[in-house]
C-alpha cells in the first residue's frame, strides 16, 4: 500500500518524472513553474542524472533535444511565453523524433501576460506549439494526483512514438498543494535498460559495422519530406483511435453538457455538483488529453435532451470552444463561460450561465 | 601495392557537396582522419549546424544530429551531460556560431562543456547566398551590405575566439586555416588536440577555422586563397591563443 505525501502540483510532477527514469532537465527561471526546476537541481544527482540551467528557454530546450538524440529520458517545463521561446525546439524535436516531455504552467495573456493561473495557450498547445503542422499528444492534469500520473505516463508515450508529449497545467495545478499517491521508483537498472533500447536510433557513438544514430530534422529530398510527414500523420490517426482520455459524468439525460479541462474542470465539477442537488440535469465532458481531443465523447450526449453544451474555459477569447463545435456538429447549440487574464472561473460564473440557459431566463 | 593513403573511413563516399574551392570538405576530412586515429569515431557524434555544412550529414559515417540554427553547443550540452562517454563536437559556422548562437556558444564555453567545437569562419553566409556575417570584414561586400560592410552601419568583425578567451573555463582555444598544407597539418593537430582534451576530460576545446567561400566572395578559388591569406588572416590572425590542455 503506497503512501499519500502532501506536495505542491510542480514539485509532484518532477518526482513522477524522475521515477519514470527523467535523468536529464534543463530549463529557465519562469513563474509559476519555479519549483519544477528547483526541485530537480536537488534531485536529479542523487540518482545520477544531470540538471542545467539553460542560459534561456532556447537554449534549455535545445539541451534537451541533445539528451533526448542521447535516448535520455528527458524533460523541461516553462510558463506561456517561456513555452513560445522553446517553439523551435519543440518542432525540431517533433521533426526529427526526438522523445522528451516538457510542462507549460500557463499563464494570463499573450505576451508576458500576468503570472496567475489562465487557459489562454490552447492553440498553441493542440494546433500550432511550433512549424510545421505537427502535432504531440497534450495531457491536461486536472488534480496533483492526475498530474502525477500523467507524467509518469508521458515519458512512455513520448518514447513509444519518438515524439514531444505535452503536461498542459497553469498556475494553478503547479503552486496547489494535495495529498498525492506518488508511482512507483524505476531501478536504475529499469532506467538503463529504458535507455539501451534507445541505442538503436540514439546518436551515441555507432561501431562503423552498426547503423548510425541519425537525428533529421529535415530532408533535402522533398519527396522523403513528403513521405516523413505522411508517417507523422498516420501516427496521429493512430493516436486518436488509442489514446484519448476522457472523462464523461451524466451524459444520457442531461439537459446541459459542461465541456472543460483542468483547474476549470474542478470548478465546473462543483458547479454539476450543486445543480445536480438542485434538481438540474447537467453532466460533463472533461478532456484528459487536449490532443487528441475526445471527439467522440459528443457522440455520448442525448441530443434530444440537451439544450445546450457549455465550453468553460480561463481563456478569453475561447479556443477549445471550436473543438466543441466541431464534435457537436451542430446537434445542439454551443455557449460559453470564460474568465482570464489571471482571475480564475468562479463557481457563480458557472452557476449563472447554467441556470440562465437551463430555466429559459435570457432571451 | 601497399596503399599509404587512402580516404578516412568517416567518410562513408557520398558526396559532400561542397563548392570548389570551398574548405568544408578539408575540415571534415582533417576531423575525420583524427577520430579515426584517436580510435573515437565509433564513440563520436556530431551536432551539425544549419548551413552549407549540412550538405556533409549524408556523407559522413558517425552519428550525427542536425541542431536548430545556432543551439549546437546547447544540443551538445544536453548530449554530453547525459552520455558522457559519447565524444561529443559541435561544427558550426559563422553565422550560426557568432550571430543567431552566441548566447549558446559562450554560455557553453563559460560552463567549461567537456565538448570540442569546430568553428568555420568565412566571413559570410553561404547557404542563404552571401549575407553579411558577424564576422564579414570591414569594406568587405555582402548582398545585405551592398557597398561593404560600414562600421557605423555594422560594427567591426566580432573576434570569436579572443571573446571565448575572456573566459576562465575553457582549457583550448586556436585559430588555423586550411589555406595550404603546412597549414591543413596544423589544424590537424589543433582538431585533435581538441578532441584528446575532451578524452581526457579536461573541459572546452575551440577551433576557429578560417576558410574561403569562392562562390559567395565572388572570387575564383585561387583569388579566394589569396583574399584570405592577404585580407582574412590579417583581421583574424591564425595561432594558439590558449592552451592549457
Amino acid at each position: 500500500m503506497s503512501n499519500k505525501v502532501f506536495m505542491k502540483g510542480c514539485e509532484a510532477i518532477a518526482e513522477a518524472a524522475v521515477r519514470a527514469g527523467c535523468r536529464f532537465y534543463a530549463g529557465y527561471p519562469i513563474t509559476p513553474q519555479n519549483e519544477i526546476p528547483e526541485y530537480m537541481a536537488r534531485r536529479l544527482p542523487q540518482v545520477g542524472g544531470a540538471f542545467v540551467q539553460g542560459e534561456s528557454e532556447v537554449a534549455s530546450i535545445n539541451m534537451v533535444y541533445g539528451a533526448g538524440a542521447g535516448g535520455t529520458r528527458s524533460m523541461t517545463s516553462s510558463s506561456s511565453v517561456g513555452i513560445s521561446l522553446k517553439s523551435e525546439g519543440i518542432s525540431y524535436c517533433a521533426g526529427a523524433k526526438v522523445p522528451m516531455v516538457y510542462v507549460n504552467m500557463q499563464r494570463g495573456g499573450p505576451g508576458v501576460g500576468t503570472i496567475q493561473a489562465a487557459q489562454q495557450d490552447y492553440f498553441q498547445a493542440t494546433k500550432a506549439s511550433g512549424n510545421g503542422g505537427f502535432r504531440m499528444i497534450v495531457l491536461a492534469p486536472s488534480t496533483v494526483q492526475e498530474a502525477v500520473d500523467m507524467t509518469y505516463q508521458a515519458f512512455d508515450l513520448a518514447e513509444r512514438d519518438r515524439s514531444p508529449v505535452l503536461i498542459l497545467g497553469d498556475g494553478v495545478i503547479g503552486t496547489i498543494m494535495e495529498p498525492v499517491v506518488l508511482p512507483e521508483m524505476k531501478s536504475d537498472e529499469e532506467v538503463a535498460a529504458l535507455k539501451a533500447k534507445n541505442r538503436e536510433w540514439a546518436i551515441v557513438g555507432h561501431g562503423r559495422d552498426e547503423k548510425r544514430g541519425y537525428i533529421q530534422p529535415g530532408y533535402w529530398s522533398n519527396d522523403m519530406q513528403e513521405q516523413h510527414c505522411r508517417n507523422l500523420e498516420a501516427m496521429y490517426e493512430r493516436w486518436e483511435q488509442n489514446d484519448v482520455q476522457v472523462e464523461e459524468l451524466f451524459l444520457e439525460d442531461a439537459e446541459m453538457v459542461f465541456v472543460a479541462y483542468g483547474t476549470s474542470a474542478r470548478i465546473a465539477k462543483n458547479a454539476l455538483e450543486m445543480l445536480r442537488a438542485e434538481g438540474h440535469k447537467v453532466g460533463m465532458i472533461r478532456p484528459k488529453t487536449l490532443y487528441p481531443f475526445p471527439s467522440k465523447a459528443f457522440d455520448h450526449i442525448n441530443y434530444d435532451t440537451c439544450k445546450c453544451v457549455l465550453d468553460i474555459e480561463m481563456s478569453i477569447p475561447a479556443q477549445m470552444v471550436y473543438d466543441v463545435r466541431m464534435a457537436v456538429k451542430g446537434r445542439c447549440p454551443v455557449d460559453t463561460c470564460l474568465r482570464s487574464g489571471g482571475n480564475l472561473i468562479e463557481r457563480d460564473n458557472i452557476l449563472g450561465k447554467a441556470r440562465e440557459i437551463l430555466t429559459g431566463g435570457a432571451n | 601495392m601497399e596503399a599509404v593513403y587512402t580516404r578516412t573511413k568517416t567518410l562513408n563516399g557520398n558526396l559532400l557537396g561542397f563548392c570548389p574551392g570551398c574548405m568544408h570538405g578539408t575540415t571534415f576530412k582533417l576531423i575525420g582522419e583524427v577520430l579515426e586515429e584517436l580510435g573515437i569515431d565509433n564513440k563520436a557524434s556530431c551536432i551539425l549546424a544549419i548551413g552549407c555544412c549540412g550538405l556533409a550529414q549524408d556523407a559522413v559515417s558517425y552519428d550525427l544530429a542536425t541542431a536548430p540554427h545556432g543551439r549546437a553547443a546547447a544540443a551538445a550540452t544536453g548530449l554530453k551531460r547525459s552520455n558522457p562517454d559519447t565524444v561529443v563536437f559541435t561544427y558550426q559556422g559563422d553565422g550560426d556560431l557568432a550571430s543567431i548562437g552566441l548566447a549558446e556558444t559562450i554560455h557553453a564555453a563559460n560552463r567549461g562543456e567537456n565538448i570540442s567545437v569546430i568553428f568555420i569562419n568565412n566571413g559570410i553566409y553561404g547557404m542563404t547566398g552571401g549575407q553579411m556575417a558577424p564576422t564579414t570584414l570591414v569594406g568587405m561586400k555582402a548582398t545585405t551590405a551592398p557597398g561593404g560592410r560600414d562600421p557605423k552601419q555594422h560594427g567591426y568583425p566580432l573576434h570569436m575566439a579572443e571573446i571565448i578567451n575572456q573566459l576562465v573555463a575553457p582549457v583550448y582555444i586556436e585559430r588555423v586555416s586550411c589555406n595550404n598544407p603546412a597549414n591543413v597539418r596544423k589544424a590537424k593537430n589543433a582538431i585533435r588536440k581538441a578532441f584528446q582534451n575532451q578524452i581526457d576530460g579536461k573541459g572546452y576545446s575551440f577551433v576557429e577555422v578560417m576558410t574561403s567561400c569562392p562562390t559567395n566572395w565572388g572570387l575564383s578559388p585561387e583569388k579566394s586563397l589569396k583574399f584570405l591569406e592577404e585580407n582574412m588572416m590579417k583581421e583574424f590572425p591564425l595561432g594558439v591563443i590558449r592552451d592549457n590542455g
